[in-house]
């Protein structure tokens, strides 16, 4: 059954099985698509959870740990319920995103990469999410916001907060 | 997911007869006198790609539903889903058949007027038409708006214009057509190569090597076993042509990669494309397997006994990957660093085998050359550059949007004509295209014809379509430095140059826009940067430096007056200025002193206010509450 992470919070590996299977046919190059799925179901990847897919697919950890760390997609920590993900590209940034942050680190009382105490939000910038034409963009989960200004930000966040 | 029943083709005979009964559907959307088919008297377009979605276009299409429902119109109106139209900026956007009529900025309260006089009535509804900017009429049909008139479009055809996730629609408009005519030609497939050859097509992905000579290599490459590649990987900032044309029209990359697939000798293929693109995904995915439940993917395709199998692998974010050594690696599971070549990809790429890797509109050209021949192809665009190109229009633009234009055209055309030139009368400074890996253009640049060769030749680069235009308010210097942080942060960290050298630019640029630049550093910034350009092990290295040059031949005054004046010109860089209030001009309103983060405002009602520079972190919320008095000002 359920073995406990260093944060604390059980990691149930059972989930892992269907994972398993929906890749089984792949041999060749299912790592990554693993670990996305695996990401998906427990919403980061505990080491735990690193541990047992090493063992399943024969990959020595140290390899995993390498690619973990090299994706920005992969966490090593929970996260919060909804994603922020600020867009800093090109567009957004001529178009003053670096005031967009400001209020969402403002509002929010985190910097990007962390998440706030109540577990709800976690604030992430991202290069591009190619909405460039609504600069500035940001998405919340699978949602984008366009043409944001920073006196709208908290407005927007209070509408995710429930 | 629309929901059709899909039943095998086994021949090219079979496709005809999927298309003829597939076209009267469609047919009020090309002439407004067409019969009309299954009782549906009207179809209303809503664009639903990731721009207008965000504009609230899923609201429209919701409230459409519900509207027709209530009038009893739900059978006879038909609410099609489409990708892209183009115009981003007047999202959300629809478009109602018969009579074509476009409407923009829509709210959902405006619905039922729409289903009312133009359902009901056939009348335009003239307060939601397009309006031009200069003459203030309106415009009904999009085709007459300048942004779309100066445009040619011949690989967005479909965008836009059918559902894409209707795999019935893109063979009503000839889908596949190209895949059955490579097929007859199974056995002959130089004569399909030579269409490509003449086609004169070049990579879209930024490097604009020929397509065709590509091929050849891993097509003459030994081995059994070819895999091509399809980079979805779109990582420049700025750039979402390649999204716009997977979730608009994703069967035609889908075709243009099997008909690709036979043409080089490769029986499997992936299409890696980046998380940050769900909905692309999710069509690609849809297309896929309504291609193989149609036997136009998988085994014995079209009965021709020939295979082709298509997979999707989501990238994990890392825009080194969009580099096809790295991207390969990922593919296979490893960390995405790139390798040295040789040996090239064509002789051992994915699991060692000959690999061929195209980026997402190189691709989706293929079915076009192929259906109407390299000629025709070659008949747009100019010497060295044929076909077409499209370009994301972004920045201080009034019209931002996506743009499909011939080769050849000017700079300036696609800025003021297509774009509609800056926005709130301020001044063009240069535009940024290729992205981290390109240049600028000044004005002075600009009139020269958009191709591989002039760009170049003017120190960007076409790359892959991402055009940033910005104003009198964008400090270069910044902006050389805004696409520094981006490559040192996305440099994998194994090759030194790229790595440390990217890391010191970033270093210098920053104490340049902090007021801290020495005499000598624009220098040191060259020289770097040359030695980077040279020594670097792939792509990103070897280009990250282009901003920094090219904003250093362009606009040297600029770095100058940072470092020997102490000042930004463009007013950008927050520490060479403060903000002020002009005391003539403040009414006490309050609303700066209720608006500051850090209470750095202060003063009494109705009396001028003041600000504490100390404590001010120049986040410019003042600036907008005062927007009605401007007394507020940076300097």
């Amino acid at each position: 059954m359920g073995s406990t992470s260093p944060s604390g919070q059980s990691v149930d590996l059972a989930k892992l099985d269907p994972i398993y299977k929906k890749y089984e046919g792949m041999a060749k190059g299912s790592l990554i698509p693993v670990l996305q799925a695996a990401q998906d179901t427990y919403g980061y990847l505990p080491l735990k959870a690193l541990d047992a897919i090493a063992k399943q697919l024969e990959i020595p950890i140290s390899q995993i740990y390498g690619v973990v760390t090299f994706y920005a997609q992969f966490r090593l920590t929970p996260r919060g319920k909804h994603i922020i993900r600020s867009c800093q590209g090109t567009a957004c940034h001529v178009r003053n995103s670096a005031r967009i942050l400001e209020s969402l680190k403002s509002t929010l009382g985190v910097k990007p990469g962390d998440t706030t105490e109540d577990l709800k939000f976690t604030l992430e910038t991202v290069a591009c999410i190619g909405a460039c034409s609504l600069a500035p963009v940001m998405m919340i989960d699978t949602d984008a916001h366009g043409r944001l200004r920073p006196d709208r930000i908290p407005k927007i966040l209070e509408s995710y907060s429930n | 997911m629309t929901t059709e029943t899909l039943k095998r083709l086994n021949n090219a005979g079979d496709l005809d007869a999927m298309q003829s009964e597939a076209l009267p559907k469609l047919a009020i959307r090309k002439d407004p006198s067409a019969q009309i088919y299954g009782g549906v008297t009207h179809h209303i377009m809503v664009c639903c790609d990731t721009g207008c979605t965000s504009s609230g276009a899923r609201k429209i299409l919701e409230a459409f539903e519900a509207d027709l429902k209530e009038k009893g119109l739900d059978k006879t109106v038909d609410v099609v889903v489409i990708g892209c139209h183009g115009f981003c900026e007047m999202g959300p956007l629809i478009v109602v058949y018969p009579n074509d009529i476009y409407y923009v900025h829509l709210k959902p309260e405006d619905i039922p007027e729409i289903v009312d006089e133009t359902v009901r009535n056939n009348r335009a509804v003239e307060r939601l038409l397009y309006h031009d900017p200069e003459s203030l009429k309106p415009i009904v049909h999009y085709k007459e708006i300048e942004f779309y008139a100066k445009q040619k479009r011949i690989l967005l055809t479909n965008c836009g214009h059918i559902n894409p996730e209707s795999v019935s629609e893109y063979i009503a408009n000839d889908g596949y057509k190209a895949l059955a005519k490579a097929l007859s030609q199974k056995d002959n497939t130089d004569g399909l190569l030579e269409e490509v050859k003449k086609s004169g097509l070049r990579g879209r992905g930024g490097g604009g090597f020929p397509t065709a000579r590509k091929w050849e290599l891993c097509r003459n490459a030994p081995g059994e076993k070819k895999y091509i590649i399809c980079n979805a990987d779109e990582g420049d900032p700025g750039a979402f042509m390649d999204r716009s044309l997977m979730e608009g029209d994703p069967h035609r990359l889908v075709e243009g990669m099997i008909i690709g697939g036979l043409i080089i000798g490769a029986d499997e293929g992936y299409i890696y494309c980046r998380a940050e693109y769900p909905l692309a995904i999710r069509r690609l995915r849809n297309a896929i397997s309504q291609a193989e439940a149609l036997g136009l993917l998988g085994n014995d395709i079209l009965g021709s006994g020939w295979s082709f199998h298509l997979h999707i692998k989501e990238g994990a974010g890392a825009f080194v990957c969009g580099e096809e050594t790295a991207l390969i690696h990922s593919i296979e599971g490893k960390r995405g660093m790139p390798t040295a070549r040789p040996p090239f990809p064509a002789i051992s790429g994915l699991w060692e085998k000959p690999t061929n890797n195209n980026n997402v509109e190189t691709w989706a050209n293929i079915p076009g050359i192929i259906r109407n021949g390299g000629d025709w192809y070659a008949s747009y665009g100019t010497q060295g550059s044929k076909g077409t190109k499209v370009f994301a229009l972004t920045g201080k633009v009034n019209n931002t949007g996506l743009a499909e234009v011939p080769m050849g055209i000017t700079m300036r055309e696609i800025i003021f004509n297509i774009a509609g030139g800056i926005q709130n009368g301020k001044k063009f400074k240069a535009v940024q295209i290729g992205g981290p890996s390109g240049g600028c253009l000044p004005d002075s640049m600009i009139d020269r014809p958009v191709d591989y060769e002039s760009l170049i030749d003017a120190g960007a680069m076409m790359g892959s379509g991402g055009l940033v235009v910005v104003d009198e308010d964008t400090c270069m210097v910044d902006l050389a430095r805004f696409f520094l942080s981006f490559t040192r942060d996305e440099s994998c960290g194994k090759c030194t140059p790229c790595r440390e050298g990217s890391t010191r630019m970033l270093n210098i640029l920053t104490n340049i826009c902090q007021g801290k630049g020495k005499p000598g550093d624009i220098e040191l910034l060259e020289e770097l940067a040359r030695n980077i350009k040279l020594s670097s092990l792939c792509g990103l290295g070897q280009t990250c430096p282009n901003p920094i040059l090219s904003t250093i031949r362009y606009f040297r005054h600029e770095y100058e007056a940072h470092i020997h004046e102490r000042k930004c010109p463009a007013g950008q860089c927050v520490d060479l200025m403060n903000y002020w209030i002009d005391p003539e001009k403040c009414v006490g309103c309050g609303a700066c002193k209720k608006i500051c983060p850090v209470s750095a405002i202060d003063g009494y009602k109705k009396e001028p206010h003041i600000i504490d520079t100390k404590k001010c972190i120049k986040c410019g919320s003042c600036i907008d509450a005062c927007r009605k008095t401007k007394a507020i000002f940076r300097k």
